[in-house]
């Protein structure tokens, strides 16, 4: 159900759009619209055809360990829990997310002016420290076990939903004193790549099958919104990806 | 030693708005132009996989890469100041037509009294309204001379748009109509309207309907996508430098634009420059380019960077006032607006184009008295509907719990119920707002980083106060419900929150060598055969995005350039 729309559904194809909205201009066509996009093939598709269920190959570790990675996905669902709006952090493979952006440029830190000298500064000065995210991660994550292991004798993933968010809170408004990194700043970003993992394209690794799109009425990647930008009338429309229009 | 080139006419360091509108310009008149750019190459096929919220709009796709250059800040000289580690508060743009490729094209002429806004404001209120250190001054320029360049960027650009009530005098209507109008925006036009304000359609560089302009390029409507602000538009809708001036320069068969070329010094000897030093990023080999007339479009930090580490002009000194580079460095004052939740009616906030919004300019400016009020100029007010992304917009009323089963709730509910209303408030210039060279932090080449030393002064707490309330009532006569957020408090200017990419100021315009570094056709006082364009030349900012004002500016200087290209020499009158 979740892989296939009737692409008829959709207010315009992208194909069918550019033909039909007189972009191919006469003449200069020097601002206009990517031509690669007209000259690309339809791949082949049989109607009827439902494209037999295929393991997700994305979610294994880049980065975290198995343990790490436990803790992480136990913190996501109660950041973003499931309910009876639909899947929470989990099921959309957030944790997968983070792991595999923990991974990248983003975790290195490699577009971020990370030269020195590094001094303390003012809040308004903004992150001032050499520890990358990969390593805040790390050092947050372990405070968390070690912090749940100071109250209740257990790793954060093994306590109960009401201990974990005790936990989270605790890192949440600094009560829990960290020497190398402030708790409150791993909370912040803990809970900015959780909502990451659950909104951004499926293509990342989390937003499991666009059900985090859904939830909130986002459609994803539409070509145009010509047709309803005028309307009263809420527009609900079924979520397309990325991976729709690179195969589309 | 650096290998040296064959002399051009026109060498331009970096090519946005800025450069490209110069280089159209002057290859169009026959003169031979080199474009320096650090960045890379760009085209519209670049755009196929551009609804990306992560990758562009939180991973920062289409801006610089701060781990080779950034810049440092501090709120006052006593301050040690840091380096912008990563983004924040504004976003710098890189590569073929720099930030006009990511803006939204929100395009808006600045007012009369901008340009006269130190004599207007005596005129009207006394010398005592202005503030101690409060280093506003006359641009050396009027609206009114100003006002057919205007009228040449909008047409260049295809500016789709109607008449501002309370905006200086047109020669010709905008090239297109506005904009669709959405729910939103209808609900601000009527409450505006109510409340006795005059409302208009925000211009907007975001095609309304397919448009050829006067260089004959056409270019295809906007499709209200709601990926606009931060990304490229893969319909070539949006106007940017890649799809509108750069072309018509290349056309010309005189234009050669070098990409991966990153310009540190502007070489002079004399009062003249001799042309440029830059490393090619892909070789790391340093290279002389010889040139009669440099023009710098490097944006604003960049523009005061270059001539400091070069040695160029006088550099300001915030203790006695002297000196001129580095200058009035201005920014916007953007925090003061208003919330309101809606909890019966839900809005289709996914679709919006960057530069879609109704605004009011019934505070901007000196359209109001500002006889009883403790800050001169204003802000424009609007609405906009540019789309919102589901990860950055996550707004719940105030006492929601920031995470959990509640914010999840919330979050989601209100995701298409929450409508805002904002103040785009003026920045007004001090004596010690200023930029100039870092003494510590250096750059990927070893060069020292450009360093911001400003902050937010009561004259802005004033402004923004007064601009949330109006935004207040707004929202209210909108039919929010109760839940209605004003944010008032301006707090201190901090570095990390995006606000806006409106930096202004530090190689200003004006009418004394005094007291300016650029005449009214941004030329340089102290070498007259360098031009310096972008908004480093606003000596003030106003109520409104940049950009109209810089690219009217920008036609201005290229009218400059073949002026003094053609008389052989001198400063221009
Ligand atoms: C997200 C965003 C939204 C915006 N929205 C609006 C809006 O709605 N309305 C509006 O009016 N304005 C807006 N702006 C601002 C607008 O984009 C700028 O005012 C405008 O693009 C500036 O043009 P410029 O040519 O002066 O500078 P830039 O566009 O910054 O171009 C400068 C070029 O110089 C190059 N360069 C810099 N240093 C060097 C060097 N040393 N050597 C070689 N090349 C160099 C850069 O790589 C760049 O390509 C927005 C900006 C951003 C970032
Ligand atoms: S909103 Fe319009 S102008 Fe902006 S990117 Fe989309 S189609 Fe282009």
């Amino acid at each position: 159900m979740l892989e296939q729309h009737d692409r008829k559904e959709q207010p315009v194809s992208r194909r069918s759009f550019l033909k039909n909205s007189g972009l191919v201009l006469g003449g200069l066509v020097v601002g206009g619209v990517a031509g690669s996009l007209l000259g690309k093939q339809q791949a082949p598709q049989q109607p009827g055809e439902t494209p037999a269920p295929t393991a997700d190959f994305n979610q294994a570790l880049m980065y975290f360990s198995p343990e790490q990675f436990k803790v992480v996905d136990a913190a996501c669902e109660r950041i973003y829990p499931e309910d009876e709006l639909g899947p929470g952090a989990k099921a959309l493979g957030a944790a997968y997310f983070i792991d595999h952006q923990l991974a990248g440029e983003w975790g290195f830190n490699a577009r971020d002016y990370m030269q020195g000298p590094f001094y303390p500064g003012e809040v308004t000065q903004g992150y001032q420290g050499r520890l990358k995210r990969r390593e805040i991660f790390d050092i947050g994550i372990q405070e968390m076990n070690n912090y749940s292991n100071s109250l209740h004798n257990a790793r954060f993933y093994e306590l109960t939903p009401e201990q974990q968010d005790t936990v989270l809170k605790a890192f949440e408004t600094d009560e829990v004193k960290l020497t190398t990194i402030s708790a409150s700043a791993f909370f912040a970003m803990l809970r900015a790549t959780t909502l990451e993992g659950v909104y951004a394209d499926p293509l990342y690794g989390g937003n499991k099958n666009m059900d985090g799109w859904r939830m909130k009425k986002f459609p994803g990647n539409q070509m145009a919104y010509t047709q309803i930008i005028e309307q009263d009338e809420f527009a609900k429309m079924e979520p397309l990806s990325l991976r729709d229009h690179q195969h589309g | 030693m650096a290998r040296k080139l064959p002399k051009v006419d026109v060498v331009v360091v970096g090519v946005g708005w800025g450069g490209g509108i110069i280089a159209s310009e002057l290859t169009k008149q026959g003169l031979n132009v080199v474009g320096l750019e650090r960045g890379k190459e760009r085209k519209t096929e670049d755009y196929f996989m551009v609804h990306d919220e992560l990758r562009y709009a939180l991973r920062y796709e289409m801006m610089q890469d701060l781990s080779k250059e950034t810049i440092t800040f501090r709120s006052k000289t006593n301050v040690r100041a840091l380096p912008m580690r990563s983004y924040g508060s504004f976003l710098l743009g890189t590569g073929l037509g720099g930030s006009g490729v990511h803006w939204n094209g929100q395009t808006f002429r600045f007012l009369p009294y901008d340009f006269e806004i130190r004599s207007k404001t005596i005129e009207r209120y006394g010398e005592k309204k202005i503030p101690d250190g409060m280093t506003i001054q006359d641009w050396g320029i009027t609206y009114d001379e100003l006002e057919p360049y205007f009228d040449r960027f909008e047409q260049m650009a295809g500016i789709a748009g109607e008449e501002n009530p309370l905006g200086g005098k047109r020669s010709k209507p905008y090239p297109v109509p506005p904009m669709k109008t959405t729910p939103a925006l209808r609900m601000f036009g009527e409450a505006t309207k109510k409340l006795k304000l005059n409302p208009f359609m925000m211009p907007s560089a975001n095609l309304s309907e397919a448009y050829t302009n006067p260089d004959g390029v056409s270019r295809a409507a906007c499709q209200y996508c709601g990926f606009c602000e931060r990304f490229g538009c893969e319909y070539g809708a949006k106007a940017d430098p890649v799809v509108t001036v750069i072309p018509i320069a290349k056309k010309s068969g005189k234009f050669e634009i070098r990409t991966h070329s990153h310009v540190r010094r502007i070489l002079h000897s004399g009062n003249k420059a001799t042309g440029v030093m830059y490393t090619d990023v892909t070789t790391g080999e340093e290279i002389e380019q010889p040139a009669d007339i440099v023009v710098l479009t490097s944006y604003v930090f960049n523009n005061s960077r270059l001539l400091l580490l070069s040695k160029l002009g006088r550099p300001y000194d915030p203790n006695t006032g002297k000196g001129v580079i580095g200058k009035n460095y201005a920014y916007q004052v953007i925090r003061g607006g208003a919330v309101g939740f809606f909890d019966d009616r839900e809005f289709n906030v996914f679709a919006g184009a960057g530069a879609l919004g109704m605004s009011i300019d019934d505070f901007n400016g000196d359209n109001f008295d500002h006889s009883d009020l403790n800050f001169i100029h204003g802000a424009n007010i609007a609405i906009s509907q540019t789309g919102q992304r589901p990860i950055a917009n996550n707004k719940v009323p105030a006492g929601t719990p920031s995470w959990g089963k509640e914010f999840k709730a919330a979050s989601i509910k209100y995701y298409t119920r929450v409508l805002s209303v904002g103040a785009q408030g003026a920045s007004m210039p001090f004596r010690h707002h200023f930029l100039d060279l870092d003494p510590t932090y250096k750059d990927v080449f070893g060069d020292p980083l450009i360093r911001i030393t400003y902050d937010f002064e009561e004259q802005d707490r004033q402004l923004a106060q007064y601009c949330a309330d109006k935004c207040g009532e707004i929202i209210k006569a909108m039919g929010a419900t109760d839940k209605i957020e004003i944010n008032r408090k301006l707090g201190p200017y901090d570095i990390t929150p995006y606000q806006s990419t409106h930096n202004t100021g530090g190689v200003i315009m004006g009418a004394s060598t005094e007291t300016s570094a650029v005449n009214h056709y941004l030329q340089m006082w102290d070498a007259e055969n360098v031009f310096v364009v972008g908004a480093s030349a606003f000596a003030h900012n106003s109520g409104y995005n940049p950009t109209g004002t810089m690219g009217a500016l920008s036609y201005r200087a290229a009218e400059g350039i073949l002026k003094y290209s053609k008389s052989g020499g001198g400063l221009l009158v």
